[in-house]
């Protein structure tokens, strides 16, 4: 009885340990995090969960569907990927977060979930259900050869891309004006809005930032799944809005946290679980998920005493 | 006073689904299938009404009693001589039970609760954020195993060669029986403590009430009716994992938002509201066509329109179209004076 179990598990661990699956999954992780710190500085300023933040990136992978499919260089993909992404997200925050600032966290998730539908609705009638290819970005896929392991260029350009866009945002938030303005309102945005921080500027950075992430996170998905669909990217929010919230939402080092993990662990078990087990895969991460938010509810990486939930 | 009082909260939800019901047996056999429809949708929205409405606690994951109570059904209804071919990894016990129509519909009821009971004992702990990313994970969880599972069901098969059972009485008659169902429990001791609860969790708790156990008391009424509504739908239309799923919960959150969530008059008049509207839309759409791959394939400018109006109502008014408010007397004249 023991035999196969012993085996099995000592098979699950070498292969979880190998270096090549170490590097896609903290890649995974990374790209996962960048998600969650997107979506943590909307609900740090605006105490709202954007449920639409995958279509955000669904809209900029047909950006760049679409330029590849013109012809266009890279960088004009890029490009113009970057400006769909921004674009949107502010005709979202200006047509739907500010309404709906002051209300319950309830009902603005219920809100963006309806946004998120209308945005992948449309993307449907417009696209079709079997989308559009960036072929133009699939050089980035190939792999290089480290110390004998097959690694994918992405896999090391996600990492490095992160770390980049995290080391950025901290300086925003930390250096700027505009970053106090955002740790003020994410603390307290009635108070930060008696000692004159604009409200509707620093929702409106905070939705900025939150889209560029969202624009370098559609390039990098886009690059390992050149297929892009209306429903592209709505797993992978699912998947960090549970990380999100496991980690943590009150602070946005514990939400950053939480999506990494999330994704780490999906990448490792992915990677390392045997075929028949692997199609279970969502089964495992949500069941974590529950287990933490049980044992946990305010979240793992959260720190000291929270306030009472609202809800 | 009282009584009558409580007679119009009764008799608007159900003067509306006779209504709906009665328009339906006018319209040619074609278009009859949007008012069953409707009024399963009825069913599952005043199933979802019964939990989110009265506790005040968002849920993403009473689909899955929908889809629990539509395999129930489904596995147990399907000839004895068709199982092999359609479900060949199938459980002995399973294999080799086949039940009748009723029967099929009051089991796919008590595994929905079940299932919510299991579900309900750890989960209600949770409040807000937590609780919703919490059901969402049971959606999900359920979705996969139900897809992959093959001794419970037919995977990722499309469930044929169920018995089509679910006509205009039937589903008139279950969503009767759900509106009932709620309509008892909201006035009931227990349906009050857990709205108090809703308004003020502190002075609840004062009065000596326990929230975990009537929110969890809702949970397994709720996902009992789930279960039914389930259980017509497969008897309704060959349904797969993928219908059951996340289109429907947002199709069915989006009837009680824009309905209104704290009343059961708002959950009947989002659901048959909403429903209407997509009716009209899918008919300008694509001709009558309903069934399977045609609603898979062409969604189109319906959700658009749906969601469109989801987000708006939750915009302009937030308390949805009824307000969150039961009817109440001065509107009577408005519903057919129906017996209570």
């Amino acid at each position: 009885m023991s035999g196969p179990l012993a085996s099995g598990l000592t098979e699950f661990v070498e292969r979880a340990t190998e270096l090549q699956v170490q590097v896609d999954a903290i890649s995974l992780g990374a790209i996962f995090a960048l998600m969650a710190v997107g979506i943590g500085l909307v609900f740090g300023v605006l105490r709202l969960i954007n449920f639409a933040y995958g279509q955000l990136i669904m809209a900029g992978g047909f950006a760049l569907a679409f330029a590849s499919e013109q012809g266009w260089s890279v960088w004009v993909g890029i490009a113009l990927c970057g400006v769909v992404v921004l674009a949107l997200s502010l005709v979202m925050e200006r047509a739907v977060f500010r309404p709906l600032r002051g209300q319950s966290p309830a009902v603005m998730l219920i809100a963006t979930f309806a946004v998120a539908f209308l945005l992948q609705s449309i993307a449907l009638l417009w696209f079709g259900p079997l989308g559009k290819t960036a072929a133009s970005l699939a050089t980035l896929n190939q792999t290089v050869s480290v110390g004998g392991v097959e690694i994918r260029k992405i896999a090391i350009v996600a990492i490095v891309a992160a770390a980049v866009c995290l080391g950025l945002l901290l300086l925003l938030l930390e250096r700027t004006a505009v970053g106090l303005h955002m740790r003020a309102a994410a603390m307290d945005f009635h108070t930060a809005r008696l000692v004159g921080v604009r409200a509707n500027r620093v929702s409106g950075a905070a939705v900025l930032a939150s889209g560029v992430l969202a624009a370098v996170v559609a390039v990098l998905l886009t690059v390992q799944f050149p297929t892009v669909t209306p429903t592209f990217a709505l797993r992978e929010t699912i998947i960090v809005l549970a990380g999100v919230v496991v980690g943590g939402m009150t602070r946005l080092v514990s939400a950053t946290l939480g999506g990494f993990a999330i994704g780490y662990v999906s990448g490792v078990l992915g990677a390392a679980l045997p075929t028949e087990q692997s199609q279970y895969l969502p089964s495992f991460v949500f069941g974590l998920v529950i287990l933490v938010l049980l044992l946990r509810p305010e979240g793992l990486f959260a720190r000291g005493p929270r306030t009472v939930e609202r809800v | 006073m009282r009584a009558s009082l409580r007679l119009v909260e009764l008799a608007g939800p159900v003067g509306l689904v006779l209504l709906a019901a009665l328009v339906g047996t006018t319209v040619s056999r074609s278009n009859e299938i949007y008012f069953i429809n409707a009024l399963l949708a009825v069913s599952i929205v005043v199933a979802l009404y019964t939990f989110i409405g009265n506790s005040g606690v968002l849920s993403f994951g009473h689909i899955s009693f929908v889809a629990v109570g539509a395999w129930t059904a489904g596995v147990l209804s399907v000839p004895q001589d068709e199982k092999p071919a359609l479900m060949p990894y199938l459980f002995g016990f399973l294999r080799d039970t086949t039940v009748g129509n009723v029967e099929s519909l009051a089991l796919a009821a008590l595994v929905g609760g079940v299932f919510a009971l299991l579900v309900g004992l750890p989960l209600m702990r949770l409040s807000g954020l937590a609780a919703g990313i919490a059901t969402f994970a049971v959606l999900e969880i359920t979705n996969n195993v139900l897809r992959y599972w093959e001794k419970i069901g037919p995977g990722l098969t499309t469930f044929s060669s169920v018995p089509e059972t679910t006509d205009l009485l039937q589903a008139t008659v279950a969503a009767l029986v759900v509106i009932g169902a709620a309509f008892a429990y909201q006035r009931s001791r227990y349906g009050r403590q857990l709205r108090a609860a809703r308004e003020d969790p502190a002075a609840a708790r004062a009065v000596g009430i326990s929230i975990y156990r009537q929110r969890l008391g809702a949970f397994v009424l709720s996902g009992a009716l789930a279960g039914l509504a389930g259980g017509l739908y497969v008897h309704f239309l060959p349904i797969n994992a993928d219908v059951v799923y996340l289109d429907l919960t947002f199709i069915t959150l989006a009837m009680l938002v824009i309905g209104g969530i704290t009343s059961l008059w708002g959950a009947v008049v989002g659901a048959l509201a909403v429903s209407a509207l997509d009716s009209v839309l899918a008919n300008a759409e694509n001709g009558i066509d309903l069934f399977g791959t045609t609603v898979d394939l062409r969604p189109g400018t319906r959700i658009v329109v749906v969601s469109a109006l989801m987000a708006l109502v939750l915009i302009l008014r937030p308390g949805g179209l009824t307000g969150g408010r039961e009817l109440s007397l001065p509107r009577l004249g408005r519903s057919r004076g129906v017996e209570g």
